[in-house]
């Protein structure tokens, strides 16, 4: 998931020993947590819906994708380029096949080019952004968790938020959980004078990692995404090709807004890749193929639960079969 | 907030309006569009199908089609339907007759919840009510400083007992002391939890019945999509609320959430909150807001606003004097502050009717910059040049600027957009409404595309 360069992962056990447990454990998880997404959609995608092949099947597939919240125009794409293999031949008239091709074609459109998280630099600089309340500072705490625990980096966080109430302090004790350093500055203090100093104190450091908190904010207030702007770019006089990664939390419960979330952040800041949180719960976090489809922003990562193990890869293929499988 | 939808909903209505006799397939047509328009505005599925079934029937029935003007017809229904599904003139709280009334928070994570309680806690604040907040989020790391922080903001007292105490304890603890201190409302902060979290619903429904509760409000954000209604149907279940704060409808949500959540069960959406500063928060009022949707205007949320802010005697004033043609810069200096107490003017511009039609106006990003420069070039001049302007010439000019830090052509454009302003108000002191367009033009705010830059 993560693209460590040349640096070796240090003084831990390497990750692949323990990796093929906490897979199945995790694909397990995933499933778990997807089961009731996919229940609901079971009902409506149940073998009945192929019995008979006409306009109602691909009716009622379309009204499944859209209850997942993939949206009118992606929905629209697949559904069409299903319907049009079938009606060609290329795939049998048949609900096994169909369902199956289903998978593949909603998995080809999650798929995308450059999916790993890119810490090759030293330090290796990643910035989370997003709107308010998707879990930023979370996925951050569980970020450095990793990368700390995991591969043995150092870590150095920057308490960017320093607008909402007690941001900083959240912070601190996942800085603590993970055995990072914090920067913060004061209370509505200039976030990209609190992101300088982080990542002057990374440099300083030889730190291997920064990541950069900012403040949720909504992607229509322009003066915050300018402020947001002027963050990357305070980061970019440190070290030209900074933020090496920058990531965009998206709550899996969001409809078609996240499009808009996902599009505008990333005219602002040029988004690197998604982070799609609370996929625990019943929300199918369908936005995720909508992003992927039309913006071509690969998710990167997922949020499937409190626990710090349930930050995982996105897998498009296991995501889709999840969606979809008994 | 509703831009998309109520773009669509116009211009397939403009296009119904512009007919004179509608057939079954023109209503069709519109079906389809609003229903497409509908679930890009995520609004629940089944709720679509639900509201178009019944929009369709009243758009066939006789007061349309035997209606001098169907597609205005059509859009008075469509109006109607949209404030029914979104809960009729609006509910109340429910307050306690004596005893302090208490009012419990729940919702998803992220959903806005402590910052919605700070608010919650402003608005009775500023109805003289004593208000007390239970920090009862004892799970996310800070949760309890930041109700504390925001509590203070809001001059609201802060029962909390740290972290390690149970939540239905902090909670049955707070409402002990709120009674001893005669609070006159307490609201409880509770964790943000997953619907399908059976030992935190459990929990949530615990601290119901230990603190019985006058309103249990669920807090849900407006960019919720589809899952909003099976949200909203667990916290029915497990917390049995009895109206919904919708949070963050200050972005570009097209809130179809808000939509859903009151067709699907039956809770009235009571307060919205829609913005960052702790007093943007209000009650929700879902007539007017299907009014806004389709871009009819929220006059009577202006005039509410406006009535907060100016007081009587000085309008009555003002309307003389425009009448009388004496009005000078100095009121205009008083109107334009007053005004901007109101909050940002592209907020103020939303709520006036048929501004929703103009894309380029609703785009504009009105530069309060520009204003403050206004204000500075007017306080800069003397008593006598702000009675009247025609005194400002060369050397007068160049004080004025040189005191404003501004130029002496912005003086000069100045005045004579004041000028222009005066003939403008004084027709409509006398009853004639300007256009909107020459309105924006004449107070310097010319409308500019958005440039973003990188």
């Amino acid at each position: 998931m993560i693209d460590l360069g040349s640096r070796e992962p240090a003084n831990v056990a390497p990750p692949e020993e323990a990796e093929p447990e906490r897979r199945r454990g995790v694909f397990r998880r995933l499933r778990e947590s997807l089961s009731k997404s996919r229940q609901a959609l079971q009902e409506e995608i149940t073998a009945s819906v192929f019995e008979k092949i006409d306009d109602e099947t691909w009716e009622l597939l379309e009204e499944a994708l859209i209850l997942a919240d993939v949206g009118a125009p992606t929905t629209a794409a697949v559904v069409e380029r299903l319907e049009h293999e079938v009606d060609s031949g290329a795939v049998p008239a048949e609900g096994e096949a169909i369902r199956n091709r289903l998978i593949e074609i909603l998995a080809e459109v999650a798929s995308t080019a450059r999916a790993k998280i890119d810490l090759s630099a030293q330090p290796a600089v990643l910035m989370m952004v997003g709107v308010n309340g998707t879990g930023k500072t979370t996925t951050i705490g569980k970020i450095a968790w990793h990368l700390s625990k995991e591969f043995g980096l150092s870590v150095v966080m920057g308490a960017g938020d320093t607008y909402r109430a007690a941001a900083a302090e959240q912070l601190a004790e996942w800085a603590d959980r993970a055995g990072a350093e914090l920067v913060r500055g004061q209370a509505g203090a200039d976030p990209g004078s609190v992101a300088y100093d982080a990542v002057s104190a990374a440099v300083a450091r030889n730190a291997d990692v920064v990541i950069v908190d900012t403040a949720g904010r909504l992607h229509t207030q322009d003066n915050l995404m300018e402020e947001l702007a002027k963050v990357r770019r305070v980061i970019g006089k440190l070290i030209p090709e900074a933020p090496h990664e920058t990531l965009i939390s998206i709550d899996a419960t969001t409809g078609q807004n996240g499009l808009r979330q996902a599009k505008v952040f990333s005219e602002a800041v040029e988004v690197d890749g998604v982070v799609i949180t609370k996929l625990d719960g019943t929300a199918r976090g369908g936005i995720a193929l909508a992003i992927s489809a039309e913006l071509g922003i690969p998710v990167k990562l997922i949020g499937v639960g409190e626990k710090l193990e349930d930050l995982r890869p996105f897998d498009p293929s296991e995501y889709a079969t999840a969606l979809l499988s008994e | 907030m509703f831009d998309q939808l109520s773009d669509r909903l116009q211009s397939t209505l403009s296009d119904v309006r512009s007919r004179g006799k509608l057939g079954e397939s023109d209503i069709d047509s519109a079906m389809r569009d609003i229903r497409l328009a509908l679930l890009e505005a995520d609004v629940n599925f089944k709720v679509v199908k639900a509201f178009t079934k019944t929009l369709k029937e009243r758009c066939l029935g006789a007061e349309v089609m035997d209606s001098l003007d169907p597609g205005q017809q059509v859009v008075k229904i469509v109006n109607e339907e949209l404030a029914d599904l979104m809960g009729g003139t609006g509910a109340e709280l429910a307050m306690a007759s004596s005893g302090p009334t208490v009012i419990l928070m729940a919702g998803l994570q992220g959903s806005g919840k402590t910052t919605a309680c700070a608010k919650l806690a402003q608005y009775f604040k500023k109805q003289r009510k004593d208000v007390a907040l239970a920090a009862c989020d004892v799970y996310r790391p800070a949760a309890v400083d930041q109700l504390v922080t925001m509590g203070q903001r809001a001059g609201a007292h802060v029962y909390e007992k740290g972290t390690d105490t149970d939540p239905v304890d902090i909670a049955t603890w707070a409402l002990d002391r709120a009674r001893e201190e005669r609070r006159d409302v307490l609201v409880i902060d509770t964790a943000g939890r997953l619907h399908i979290d059976q030992d935190l619903m459990k929990e949530l429904s615990r601290i119901r019945d230990k603190t019985k509760p006058h309103d249990v409000l669920l807090v849900v954000d407006a960019m919720t999509g589809q899952d909003a209604v099976g949200v909203a149907e667990s916290f029915a279940e497990a917390a049995e609320f009895d109206g919904v704060v919708m949070t963050k409808l200050d972005g570009d949500a097209r809130g179809g959430a808000a939509l859903s959540v009151k067709a699907v069960t039956g809770k009235p959406i009571m307060f919205a909150s829609t913005g960052e500063k702790i007093e943007d928060f209000d009650r929700f009022h879902p007539d007017r807001m299907a009014q806004r949707i389709l871009g009819m205007g929220d006059v009577l949320s202006l005039i509410e606003k406006a009535e907060s802010q100016v007081d009587e005697k000085s309008a009555e004033e003002l309307e003389e004097k425009l009448k009388k043609d004496q009005f000078t810069l100095e009121d205009f200096l008083t109107q334009m502050k007053q005004v901007r107490k109101m909050g940002p003017l592209s907020g103020i511009l939303g709520m006036l009717p048929g501004m929703g039609a103009m894309k380029e106006l609703r785009n504009a990003n009105i530069d309060e910059r520009q204003l403050d420069r206004t204000e500075a070039i007017i306080l800069s001049m003397t008593p006598a040049e702000r009675a009247d302007p025609h005194l400002i010439k060369g050397r007068r000019r160049k004080r004025i600027a040189d005191g404003s830090g501004t130029r002496v052509q912005e003086v000069r454009a100045l005045v004579k957009q004041f000028d222009q302003m005066r003939v403008m108000m004084r027709s409509m002191a006398n009853g004639k409404m300007p256009d909107p367009q020459k309105l924006m033009r004449m107070s310097g705010q010319v409308p500019k595309p958005k440039v973003r830059r990188r």
